[in-house]
């Protein structure tokens, strides 16, 4: 039986230079009509660069070294490029990452649509066709949403957009390259539903590219692994899932955020950091035309004790980020209590605040854009304590302890951030926020730009170093299953509010709010449970 | 460092232009050696063409050493390019760092004066104030100054604008450290780069934009410069040519020269956008 | 945006261009004031005949000898008025003077405008279509040399060139002296007139629109959106036209704007250059007879035009960009 896609033993270069020779190294898969096979692969693995070479979209600096793709009975490989122009969007599709980039701004996003049908000779339909597709993603008054530009669509609505254009000539491989990744979870959820039922009313092959198992859990019927370029494991989802062979398989998947908490130990009531009525307005708008007043957060209250980890989850635009940099003064929020001890740090000059800074510290999100590239790891380091009067000399030997204490070698204190990988500068970002001796951290973010198993990492990092020094940590992030590992207590924002709140067991268990329910409810793979595997080291 | 010097060698443009603007700068060095005294001084009979009398390039209407022109001209170009870009920089860095580092109503009406000069005529104006405080280079080089802030003020402060909300600037506000040092540790050192680019291809333009006001007559009446040059040989181009084709080609190869440098400049320090530029490596 | 929402955009825009030219004759009067010297002999002209008597004449009509925000008042009224002035080396008021030379300017800078736009925005589209082959590398340097080529030494090159050498074409003034033409056979002649200047002012926007329109389109090639175009199965003509030469646009129009005052600027020099009978030659020959009133009309009137066209250029980025909203 011939499969609906073949790839054999296909090989792609790298320009000189990389790290490795191929980008892709002799890999073979299949996909049948009706069903859906997930690539998982954490960044870099080579996934993507597969899936642009069955739609024959690789940039000329990639050049295919060897193998072949089989696309209904054809071999792509050898066509010319019309006659693959003319196979894409008409036989196979393909939905990307971002979506808030992915459509043309200045078009509307019915004629995008309908632009798909012109070029494969079929324009004439457009004007039915293209209000069936829209209400075909479940998009709420296609004809209006048809008249749309781009920048008027949330995210999820683009990504339909999208999703629908791909189906507009009813394709028989559709290739989804992370179409969730930047999306929110309870997004993510329905986009998920949506592949899942269109494949099955349309029996289309879906080739669906993802890092994250429990969307592989979710959705897919075969997977295959991929590390460096290679296929390290395939087989049906059940089994890779829960019985993992090879070692890179099984430690992705013990690196996959559990969700059981390690947590429990009874926590004395000591308020470190209590926020009472906490709210700031965002304003914008010009000298001319309307003001318009957003509300980030408001009365947003809850108190944090010694000790104890605070998880603060939402999804994007929550506020949950804006709350967390209410706290360091980063934000200025213009009404509530800010107290810390007792002390309301809210009405606090600059000069004020300088005595807390030490002792409340913050460790954020992007591992890229939290260390000044012109600054030595040393000096980033040692800046804080010296800024506040420290002896440089014993800065720096307590630098060295830093590094130490988070895993690094001693000599980073002499190179420049760009040396090191992301997990590795967001322990340089822990080691800075502790070299101040804080009692309070907040951490927002710090492990969501990470892969998988570098977030377990710094993760265990992040709860080891918790309790050896007794921190209290306010611990922001959109994963619930992060939150659910290393929190004691959980605080769900949704616009800008604090919808519940309570220990971490009694909110995932018995979640009294709808809105933490449906974020629950959107976790991917939630009735999946990886499998418990050896130590992770 | 080095890595910056091995992307601005690779580029054969950049290394070109920087040849020329070498030769150019000692041109005007050793002018006073190579032509010992004024430009202004006669030395041969009026309009003798390239070559004749020792005159390499020719005599002007007043038998006027034309290449002694180009070669002192030279000292006045870039002297105004070099200072006047100098002025504009503080200017510019000044408006755009308070602009993009304060933001809300103090960037309001920062840009609103910025857009304002970028809107007004840059050259008429410059011809104004010229003509209004006469013409020395002091007033040059203020009006050229006056006329190009601008753009400098507006990368400026998109620079800080983005770098203020970046993290390891926030990183830097919870740490406790004061604003100056923010300002002038973590911020301004990332905007080197834009900057330096920048300058260069200011220096270009002022150069470019003094020759035009010289070649209006709006020159310092003291000093030889090659807009001066220029403009006393349009009525004569029918006669003697060659006085106004060789400054011509001065200006030229120095403004060229200036922008290739800042091209490879952008490409060593960019290296990301390098390869927009050409596919050839 | 939308087309309903274009009035009020419109008028927010007058606002700012009202706001903008307030700004300029504000800017205009104390530029007099801070000038060396008495302002009485500046509104004069120095080298004019500015005797004793007609300077206390200026004086009082002028306030001169009264506080300065009355000057400033008397000064905006007369403006607001349009009357900007009298030029007494020409013995003319200065509006009109502008008047009368307003639409040769117009002609020279508008020409010289459509010239750069189309000649340069289709190089740069070339250049970036064909990137890294010899039709790119022409261009780059072709784009280069003229970025880098004063505009009055081009002219002087081309009149050397054309008329001197070749005797191909007039090299000074609008119409051709001492010949009775009519109608076709005298806007041909203004025509031929109009080539080398044209080409002069035009060339150095030409660089500057090619090297702009090369480096967006490839900046906008490599978008999220022209791959998602190339994955449904667009052909790359049409890619090239629909996607990346539209949104590349928005930058240049943009751009275009910025650069107004810089054309009218550089048709100071050309029309120096040609002789031409418009603004900027006006200017020139007021410099030398150091007529500044002359002058600081010309420069109201510049920077009106550059409003103007800025508004117009505000209001077709609004028309083609949808996502203009009423922003301040």
């Amino acid at each position: 039986m011939t499969h609906l896609l073949e790839v054999r033993d296909l090989t792609i270069g790298l320009p000189q230079g990389a790290d490795r020779p191929h980008a892709v190294d002799g890999i073979s898969l299949h996909l049948d009509a009706g069903e859906i096979l997930c690539i998982v692969g954490e960044s870099g693995s080579g996934k993507s660069i597969t899936a642009n070479t069955i739609m024959g979209l690789l940039p000329r600096e990639l050049p295919v070294l060897g193998g072949d793709i089989l696309f209904e009975g054809e071999r792509l490989l050898g066509l010319s490029a019309e006659a693959l122009r003319s196979r894409r969007g008409r036989r196979m599709a393909m939905v990307f990452q971002e979506p808030m980039t992915a459509l043309n701004p200045l078009m509307r996003v019915g004629d995008q649509i309908a632009e798909a049908l012109a070029v494969h000779g079929r324009g004439g339909e457009a004007r039915q066709k293209v209000p069936e597709l829209l209400a075909a993603v479940n998009l709420p008054d296609p004809a209006s949403i048809a008249r749309m530009h781009p920048f008027r669509l949330s995210g999820g609505q683009r990504q339909r957009v999208m999703i629908a254009m791909a189906l507009a000539l009813e394709p028989a491989l559709l290739i989804a390259d992370e179409p969730t990744t930047a999306l929110d979870v309870t997004t993510q959820m329905q986009i998920l539903k949506l592949i899942r039922e269109i494949q099955e009313r349309r029996g289309m092959g879906v080739m669906f590219i993802t890092h994250d198992f429990g969307v592989v859990a979710e959705i897919a019927d075969r997977v295959a692994v991929m590390q460096y370029g290679r296929i390290v494991e395939q087989g049906p989802a059940r089994d890779v899932l829960n019985a993992p062979q090879h070692p890179y398989t099984r430690a992705l998947i013990a690196a996959v955020p559990h969700g059981r908490s390690t947590q429990g130990q009874a926590i004395r009531p000591a308020p470190v950091l209590e926020m009472k009525g906490v709210t700031k307005t965002y304003r914008r708008g010009g000298w001319f035309g309307a003001k318009v007043a957003v509300k980030a957060i408001h009365d947003a209250d809850f108190v944090l004790n010694k000790g104890e980890t605070l998880g603060l989850v939402g999804e994007s635009g929550s506020g949950k980020s804006t709350l967390a940099r209410c706290v360091v003064r980063l934000v200025e929020p213009e009404a509530g209590e800010i107290l810390f001890h007792g002390e309301d740090l809210r009405p606090l000059s600059r000069q004020g605040w300088r005595p807390y800074r030490k002792r409340i510290q913050m460790v954020f999100q992007d591992p890229y854009a939290s260390l000044n590239p012109r600054r030595k790891v040393g000096d980033a380091i040692t800046e804080g304590p010296v800024a506040h009067g420290a002896d440089p000399k014993e800065a720096r030997r307590r630098a060295v302890e830093l590094l130490e204490l988070v895993k690094l070698d001693p000599s980073a204190i002499e190179r420049y951030p760009h040396e090191f990988s992301g997990g590795q500068r967001q322990r340089i970002g822990l080691a800075r926020a502790l070299a101040m001796d804080p009692e309070l951290l907040i951490a927002d973010e710090p492990v969501s730009a990470l892969d998988v198993s570098v977030q377990a990492q710094v993760l265990n990092l992040l709860a080891e170093i918790r309790q050896r020094l007794g921190l209290t940590l306010l611990f922001i992030t959109h994963d619930l299953r992060v939150a659910a590992q290393i929190c004691d207590r959980i605080a769900v924002m949704q616009r800008g509010a604090i919808v519940e709140q309570g220990p971490t067991a009694s909110v995932f268990g018995a979640p009294r709010h709808g809105y933490t329910r449906a974020l629950l409810d959107s976790i991917p793979g939630r009735s999946w449970t990886p499998p418990v595997s050896s130590e992770l080291a | 460092m080095r890595i910056f010097w091995r992307n601005f060698s690779r580029n054969r443009g950049a290394v070109f232009g920087m040849v020329i603007l070498v030769g150019v700068a000692m041109l005007a060095l050793l002018a006073p050696v190579i032509f010992p005294g004024s430009p202004w001084d006669m030395v041969g009979a009026p309009f003798m063409p390239p070559g004749e009398m020792g005159l390499l390039l020719g005599s002007d209407s007043l038998g006027r050493d034309v290449a002694a022109g180009i070669a002192h001209g030279a000292r006045v170009s870039l002297l105004v390019g070099a200072v006047s870009t100098a002025a504009a920089l503080l200017i510019g860095v000044t408006l755009g760092a308070v602009a993009g580092y304060f933001g809300g109503i103090v960037d309001d009406l920062v840009m609103r004066f910025t857009e304002f000069f970028q809107t007004i005529p840059s050259f008429v104006l410059a011809i104004l104030l010229v003509a209004i405080f006469t013409p020395t280079i002091g007033s040059i080089v203020f009006a050229i100054a006056i006329v190009s802030w601008p753009p400098v003020a507006r990368v400026v402060r998109a620079e800080f604008l983005s770098l203020r909300s970046r993290e390891f600037v926030q990183a830097s506000e919870v740490l406790g450290k004061s604003r100056f040092s923010i300002v002038i540790g973590d911020i301004l050192p990332n905007t080197l780069s834009p900057i330096v680019v920048l300058s260069s291809l200011m220096v270009a333009s002022a150069i470019l934009l003094e020759s035009a006001l010289s070649f209006l007559g709006l020159g310092d009446p003291n000093l030889m410069s090659w807009g001066f040059l220029i403009g006393s040989g349009r009525s004569v181009i029918r006669l003697a040519w060659w006085m106004s084709v060789f400054p011509g080609i001065a200006i030229f190869l120095t403004v060229l020269s200036l922008n290739l440098v800042g091209e490879g400049l952008s490409d060593a320090l960019n290296p990301r956008l390098a390869r927009n530029r050409g596919a050839k490596p | 945006m939308e087309v309903s929402k274009l009035p009020a955009y419109l008028a927010a825009r007058l606002v700012k261009a009202a706001i903008v030219v307030l700004a300029i004759v504000i800017c205009n009067f104390f530029l007099i004031h801070a000038a060396p010297g008495d302002p009485a002999s500046i509104i004069a002209g120095q080298s004019g005949a500015a005797d004793a008597k007609f300077l206390e004449q200026l004086r009082a009509q002028f306030g001169l000898d009264q506080p300065l925000y009355v000057q400033l008042w008397l000064y905006l009224k007369g403006v607001l008025t349009l009357d900007l002035g009298f030029s007494h080396r020409q013995q003319m008021p200065v509006s009109t003077l502008l008047w009368e030379r307003l639409p040769a300017t117009l002609l020279l800078t508008g020409s010289a405008f459509v010239f750069a736009l189309v000649v340069g925005v289709s190089m740069g589209a070339l250049a970036a279509k064909r990137v890294g082959t010899w039709w790119d590398s022409i261009i780059t340097v072709l784009a280069l040399v003229f970025y880098a080529t004063p505009l009055f030494w081009v002219g002087l090159m081309l009149v050397l060139l054309f008329s001197v050498a070749l005797e191909w074409l007039p090299s000074f003034g609008m119409a051709s002296v001492g010949v009775e033409l009519s109608g076709f056979q005298a806007a041909l002649d203004v025509g031929r007139h109009l080539i080398l200047p044209g080409l002069t002012l035009g060339l150095f926007y030409v660089a500057v629109y090619a090297r702009l329109t090369r480096a967006t389109m490839l900046e906008v090639a490599d978008q999220d959106f022209v791959r998602t175009a190339r994955a449904k199965g667009v052909p790359e003509g049409r890619i090239q036209r629909r996607h990346v030469l539209r949104n590349a646009l928005l930058p240049i129009i943009t751009f275009a704007g910025i650069q107004a005052g810089q054309v009218i600027g550089g048709s100071i020099l050309v029309e120096t250059v040609f002789a031409w009978p418009g603004i900027g030659r006006l200017a020139f020959d007021a410099l030398l007879a150091r007529d500044y009133q002359v002058l600081m009309g010309v420069f109201f009137c510049t920077s009106v035009m550059v409003v103007i066209f800025n508004l117009l250029t505000d209001l077709l980025y609004a028309i083609v960009d949808p996502r203009v909203e009423m922003a301040g």
